[in-house]
Order: structure tokens, then C-alpha cells, then sequence
């Protein structure tokens, strides 16, 4: 058998492929923060807290309103999204002119609440999302078992993912989002409704957040937790990539599940800390992250 | 490491205590205390009572005059009330297999018992340790400074009881210990001032990987925890596969806590072991049994032993993904009539059935307060003394007793989850295969080694 550095092929290649599944996670997720601290200038602390709402309001949809699995992928999402416009219109906006230090502060409040009044109502055992059937069983792939959810999970998160890029760098709409935060009172002297487009950009990145929570649902367990957990992580990934690049948080998303997938076989006691290595190293090399604009 | 050893002051102050109570109410030993501090004694007759106790404490007999003094001094119950604090995880990982339900089961055990003892009012408050050993000491002396707390309920963590069993210990209060698993809290970590109620990592090690080798499963992967207590399980599970014939073919040791097991997973089917051994404790564990039920292992022919697994473990995951697991357990609420109709009351007050550790509460704390009322007087050690006297035996343990080195051993069960079309409603969730006899489930006395425990 074809060995690399004392693993077998197969092992390796099955790491790398999940490695690939993590990083989609990660890469969704560390694009909404992306979006809106490069457009926003907030730091969203609460992105954890609704990446987990999302997975609960799949759960929750499902046990009483019979809402399926497809149907949540579009709804939690948006529910998800018109909240987040909700905080955006009654709180960030009052603090939109102070120190982006508010802002996370703000977040980081919201997250608490949020998981703070679920644990009270759900505990934090958590609870189980079925696999919809559709994407029950998986494949033998001559060097792994692929799980179809995972496989479907893959997909999905890029197609997301490189729609959202092309969006605010291709299109009309991403133009003006960016040059809204670029000069707002000019855009505004051209007709262009600025706030209304922060209020939606910023609905549009925790619906980011949301989607990857549906996808999350099947996965693990449903906990308030779960979004806390994540979140540093998140961070990290934003920080290597460049606070605010939306194409360095895909890219480097996907990079640090490879490259977390690969600790797991060489060395997994640092598998948890592999990232903030990484980042250390990136900050020290490179402060502006991998892909940032030197400031 | 500051919870090493108490300081020679510290001792100083405990023995003082003891004396303290021998005075009517608190301001007058808080009185001669601080009057010592400052050399001014406020009348001779104090002045001749402190001499009194320094000479008795220097002289060769003092070893028997405290006893005796002990003894006549503590016939009573400090404060006229039993104050009894409930720490716990109340918000993090282990909430819901202690937590809140804990808390209320501690209430039922005192309703229960009518409120009060002997005539004493029973008062329960409580804390959340934030799985912090720091913050878990730090109320618990609190709790002894400024409300002289008679009774410590609940513990959780291992990291958190054994740093405030030795606060305890300093300050010659009593503790319960219901829910952690580290064995070593009653082998080298052992006080006279707590005691081990419901479960430890020996039996667990002993009832399950036993049984799973017996079965056939005699190869084994593991996949441990990365912390104290992942370790200490995984060589008790070692030495057991060990001895009865079966091979650690291989194992990685995971960070605590992980979300994603599936690499891990994928190296445990890489392995080719009959056997996935799951050194790990609540979201761990429930992570890692999703991802291997995703990945079909149960159906490739593996089979999965989890160590550590609490009723709402199995009730979170759901039957699909953890059918067939083998788990060691202290009880189980449906196991006969009178585990059922206590778990019933339970359900009523609080919507969701008793883990082992939440009945064990109950248990523990009924059989404490039968202690006082029996003895008149809520002092650690006339309590513990007449607490190993009885034998133990409610809806919660069977063939009970308390041992010497403060583990309450009793009979033990191996159980299987069942399938889901086997499980009838919602909790109906284990079949007992086994019991594992009380004397053969815990850690021997014989290999005790707890400095209480003559060998």
C-alpha cells in the first residue's frame, strides 16, 4: 500500500476530503463575518449565536410546524436574516458612529442572551436533526465511506459561498454595497438608500450564518452551544484570510479544515490549536492576513 | 498548586473552630476570637477557658479530651438550622445530567423529610461552579465563612470537587459528592469530610469493558479524551481488556471538547478493531457516537463501548444512532417499582426523567439528614460515623454501604440501549442485562490507597 509520511494512502485522502467538508463550515461561516465587517466595519460577535438559531430554527420548524429539512434551508435562513435586520435597525444603527469596539460588545451581549435563554428552555445536552432521507446512506469510494450528507454539504457550502463572492464583486448591487461603505454621503447624494442597504447586507450575512446552521443541523447536535464553540475558530480563519476579504474567507476557510484534517492524523492533540498557530504565524508574517489590503 | 495541602495556620484555625462551637452562639466564639487576636481578653473567665483549651491541647491526653469534648460539644445542631449548598454545573456541559434537576431532587429529599430536623429548619441554596475549580472553592469557603454551611450537595466535575473537598477538609465541613467520576476522589484524593455517592470511573471501566470482552469484542480502538479524567479511564479500560484477554490495537486521544470526530472516526475504522472504546464523557461522547452512527460502523461490523454515558446522553442522540451500546450505570428509572414511582414524582415537578446522578442526589441527601436526626448533631464526623453504621438501601441503591475511605459502594448495572422499535415512549431507553454486585464493582480496599484506609 502507498504510504504517506507512515499513513496509507487511503487514510490520507479520506482526512483530505473531510478536511475539505470542515473547511466549507468554516468558509461559510467566516464569509459572513467577512461581509460584514468589510462592508459593515462591525465586529459580529453574535455571528456564533445565529449560526445557532439557525440550527434551532430548523429543529424547532420541524417538531411544530412540520417544516421539512428543504423547506428550513430556505426559512431559518430567512428568518434568521429579517431578525438580524431587526438588530441592525434598533441597535447597531444607534452606535454606528462610535468605536467598533461597541459594536462587538453590542454582539457579544446579543450572543449571550440568546444562548442564555435557550439553555434555560432546551439544556445543553442538545438535540438530534434525522438526516433527511433523500441524503441517508453515502458512497464507497474506494478509499473512504462518504456519508451522502456530507458530500451534499460540500456542495452546497461552495455553490453558496462562490455566489456570495460574485455578488458583491460582479454585480451591479455589489458595487454599490461597496462603494455605499466606501462614501456613504455621496451614494446617498446619487439616490441610493445607504442605510437600507447596511440593514440589508447586514441580514444577509447572519442569514449566512443561518444557512450554515441548517447545513450543521443533521451533523452535530443541536445545542446553544454550538455557535460559541465555533466562533473563535471563525475568527481565526478571518484574521489569517484578511479581516474584510471576501474571497481570502472562502479560500482560507477551506484551507484550515485541510489543514486541520491533517493534524488529526499526525498529531491530534493540536487539532484544536492548529489554527491560532497558523494565525500567529500569519499576523507576525503578513499582519494584513493573507489576502487584506495593507492598511 | 494552590489547592495542595492546607498551610499549617489554616489547620491551626479548623481545630480552633471545633472549640468555637463549644460556646453558645457564634458572636461570643467570634467574641474570644478576635479578642485573642488582639491580646485583650475581655473577662477571666474567657481568659481562664482559652488557657484551659491551649494546656488540654498541649498536654500528652489531649488526643482523648478533644474526642470527648468533640463529642458532648457537637450533640447539637450548629445555628439551629441545616444549611445545605447545592454546587453545580448549572449553565455549561454537564448541566443537564446534574444542573437544575439536581437541585430539585435536593428539594424533594428535604420536602420529603419534612422540612426540618429534630426541630431545625433545613435552608438550601446553591451555586453555579462554571466547571471552574476556582470559582468552585471560592463559594464554598464563602459558603462556610459567612453561612456556615453544614452540608456541600451536588459536585460535578472532577477538577472542581477534588480542589473543594480540600477546602472542606480545612475547614472540617462535609461534602457529597453525586456526580463526578474520577475514582481518585475517594483513593488518593480522600478526606474524612466527603463522601462518593453514585458512581466512579472503576466500575464503569470494570461493568462495561468486562462484559464487551466477555462478548467476543476482544480487540479494541480508543478514543480518549485529551485531560485527566480521559486518561485515568483509558488505563483502567486498558487494564481490564487486558486482563481478560483482549488488545488495545490502537487509540488517539482526542482535545476536550471536539465537535468533529469524524477523522477520528475514519482512523477507528482504518483499524480494523472490533471495538471503538469511548474514553470520553457528555458532548464528546455524543459527538463522536453521531458521527461513527453517519459514517455506518455499527453496520460495517464494529461495535461501539461507551464509558461515560448519562441517561440524557442516550435521550439527546436518539435510539437510531446509539441502539446496542453497552453502558455501566447506578440506576436507572424504570429498573423496578421503586426506582419508577420516585422517578414519576420527579417527572411531575420537573418534565424530563432522573438521570443516575440526579436520583442519587435524592438518595444521598435523605440518608444525611436521616444521619443528623439519628445523632442529634450535624458535626462531619459523628454524622459520616453513623452514616457508615447503616446500611443503604432505598429506591436508589442496593446493598449499600458506606466504606471507610467515604465511597459509598452498591450494586451497579451493565445495560443495553435499546432499538427504537424495542423502546415503547420517549425515556423508555435501557434494558438491564446484568447487575454487577457492590463488592465486586468498586475499587477494592485492599488496593485503596486513601490515608483513611489501614492496609
Amino acid at each position: 500500500m502507498t504510504m504517506i509520511f507512515g499513513v496509507p494512502l487511503a487514510v490520507f485522502m479520506g482526512q483530505l476530503l473531510l478536511g475539505l467538508i470542515n473547511g466549507a463550515f468554516y468558509a461559510l461561516l467566516s464569509l459572513g463575518l467577512a461581509v460584514i465587517f468589510g462592508l459593515l466595519k462591525i465586529v459580529n460577535f453574535a455571528h456564533g449565536a445565529m449560526y445557532m438559531l439557525g440550527a434551532f430554527a430548523t429543529l424547532l420548524g420541524m417538531r411544530y410546524l412540520g417544516i421539512n429539512y428543504w423547506a428550513a434551508l430556505l426559512l431559518a435562513p430567512l428568518f434568521v436574516g429579517l431578525l438580524g435586520m431587526l438588530i441592525e435597525r434598533v441597535l447597531l444603527r444607534r452606535i454606528g458612529h462610535l468605536d467598533h469596539l461597541y459594536g462587538l460588545l453590542l454582539t457579544f451581549g446579543l450572543a449571550l442572551i440568546f444562548e442564555g435563554t435557550l439553555v434555560n428552555f432546551f439544556g445543553v445536552s442538545g438535540a438530534r436533526y434525522p438526516t433527511p432521507e433523500a441524503l441517508q446512506g453515502g458512497y464507497q469510494t474506494g478509499f473512504m465511506f462518504l456519508p451522502k450528507y456530507r458530500a451534499w454539504v460540500l456542495l452546497a457550502a461552495l455553490v453558496v459561498c462562490f455566489a456570495t463572492w460574485y455578488i458583491i464583486e460582479r454585480t451591479r448591487l455589489g458595487a454599490y454595497l461597496r462603494a455605499g461603505t466606501e462614501n456613504p454621503a455621496l451614494m446617498q447624494a446619487f439616490g441610493v438608500n445607504v442605510p437600507l442597504l447596511v440593514t440589508l447586507t447586514y441580514g444577509f450575512g447572519v442569514a449566512l450564518a443561518a444557512f450554515a446552521g441548517v447545513l450543521a443541523a443533521p451533523l452535530y447536535p443541536v445545542s446553544p452551544t454550538m455557535g460559541s464553540n465555533l466562533l473563535i475558530v471563525v475568527f481565526a480563519v478571518v484574521v489569517i484570510g484578511g479581516m474584510g476579504s471576501i474571497l481570502g474567507a472562502i479560500v482560507t476557510g477551506l484551507a484550515m479544515g485541510l489543514i486541520e484534517g491533517l493534524t488529526k492524523v499526525y498529531y491530534p492533540e493540536a487539532a484544536n490549536t492548529v489554527i491560532f498557530l497558523v494565525m500567529i504565524l500569519v499576523l507576525l508574517l503578513r499582519p494584513a492576513g493573507l489576502f487584506g489590503k495593507e492598511a | 498548586m494552590r489547592v495542595a495541602g492546607p498551610p499549617p495556620e489554616t489547620r491551626h484555625q479548623g481545630t480552633e473552630k471545633k472549640h468555637n462551637s463549644n460556646f453558645r452562639n457564634h458572636d461570643e466564639a467570634r467574641l474570644i476570637h478576635s479578642a485573642r487576636h488582639n491580646n485583650k481578653l475581655p473577662n477571666r473567665a474567657m481568659e481562664t477557658k482559652m488557657t484551659f483549651i491551649k494546656k488540654t491541647l498541649a498536654s500528652s491526653v489531649a488526643l482523648a479530651v478533644t474526642a470527648v469534648m468533640a463529642t458532648a460539644a457537637q450533640a447539637e445542631i450548629s445555628d439551629g438550622e441545616i444549611r445545605i449548598g447545592y454546587l453545580a454545573d448549572m449553565s455549561g456541559t454537564y448541566r443537564d445530567l446534574a444542573g437544575p434537576g439536581g437541585l430539585e431532587a435536593l428539594r424533594m429529599a428535604v420536602e420529603d423529610f419534612g422540612g426540618s430536623v429534630n426541630g431545625a429548619p433545613i435552608q438550601v441554596f446553591s451555586a453555579d461552579d462554571r466547571n471552574s475549580a476556582d470559582v468552585g472553592a471560592n463559594t464554598v469557603r464563602e459558603w462556610i465563612d459567612t453561612r456556615n454551611v453544614d452540608m456541600v450537595a451536588g459536585l460535578v466535575a472532577s477538577s472542581v470537587t477534588i480542589a473543594v473537598t480540600r477546602v472542606l477538609e480545612e475547614n472540617n465541613s462535609f461534602g457529597i459528592v453525586s456526580a463526578s467520576a474520577a475514582s481518585s476522589i475517594t483513593n488518593e484524593h480522600c478526606t474524612p469530610n466527603h463522601i462518593h455517592w453514585v458512581y466512579d470511573t472503576y466500575p464503569l471501566a470494570n461493568g462495561t469493558a468486562q462484559a464487551v470482552v466477555q462478548q467476543g469484542g476482544d480487540t479494541w480502538f480508543m478514543l480518549t479524551a485529551d485531560y485527566a479524567f480521559g486518561h485515568a479511564l483509558e488505563s483502567d479500560v486498558t487494564r481490564v481488556v487486558e486482563e481478560n484477554g483482549g488488545q488495545i490495537v490502537g487509540g488517539v486521544r482526542h482535545p476536550f471538547p471536539t465537535d468533529d470526530f469524524s477523522s477520528y472516526i475514519l482512523q477507528a475504522q482504518g483499524s480494523g478493531a472490533k471495538i471503538i472504546g469511548l474514553a470520553n464523557a457528555g458532548a464528546d461522547t455524543v459527538n463522536a457516537i453521531n458521527t461513527a452512527s453517519q459514517f455506518g460502523v455499527v453496520e460495517a461490523g464494529q461495535q461501539l463501548a461507551g464509558l461515560l454515558v448519562f441517561l440524557n446522553d442516550v435521550h439527546a442522540m436518539g435510539l437510531d444512532a446509539t441502539q446496542g451500546l453497552l453502558l455501566t450505570t447506578g440506576w436507572y428509572w424504570d429498573m423496578d417499582d421503586e426506582a419508577r414511582e420516585w422517578a414519576e414524582r420527579y417527572y411531575e415537578r420537573v418534565g424530563r426523567m432522573p438521570t443516575m446522578v440526579q436520583a442519587g442526589i435524592y438518595s444521598s441527601t435523605y440518608h444525611y439528614l436521616q444521619a443528623v436526626e439519628a445523632t442529634g448533631s450535624d458535626d462531619p464526623a459523628t454524622v459520616r460515623e453513623h452514616m457508615m453504621r447503616q446500611p443503604i438501601h432505598d429506591f436508589f441503591a442496593r446493598n449499600g454501604r458506606l466504606r471507610e475511605d467515604g465511597r459509598m459502594v452498591h450494586d451497579m448495572y451493565l445495560a443495553r440501549v435499546k432499538s427504537p422499535e424495542e423502546s415503547t415512549h420517549e425515556w423508555d431507553l435501557y434494558e438491564i442485562l446484568t447487575t454487577i454486585p457492590a463488592e465486586e464493582a468498586y475499587r477494592p480496599l485492599s488496593e485503596s490507597q486513601c490515608k483513611l484506609v489501614q492496609n
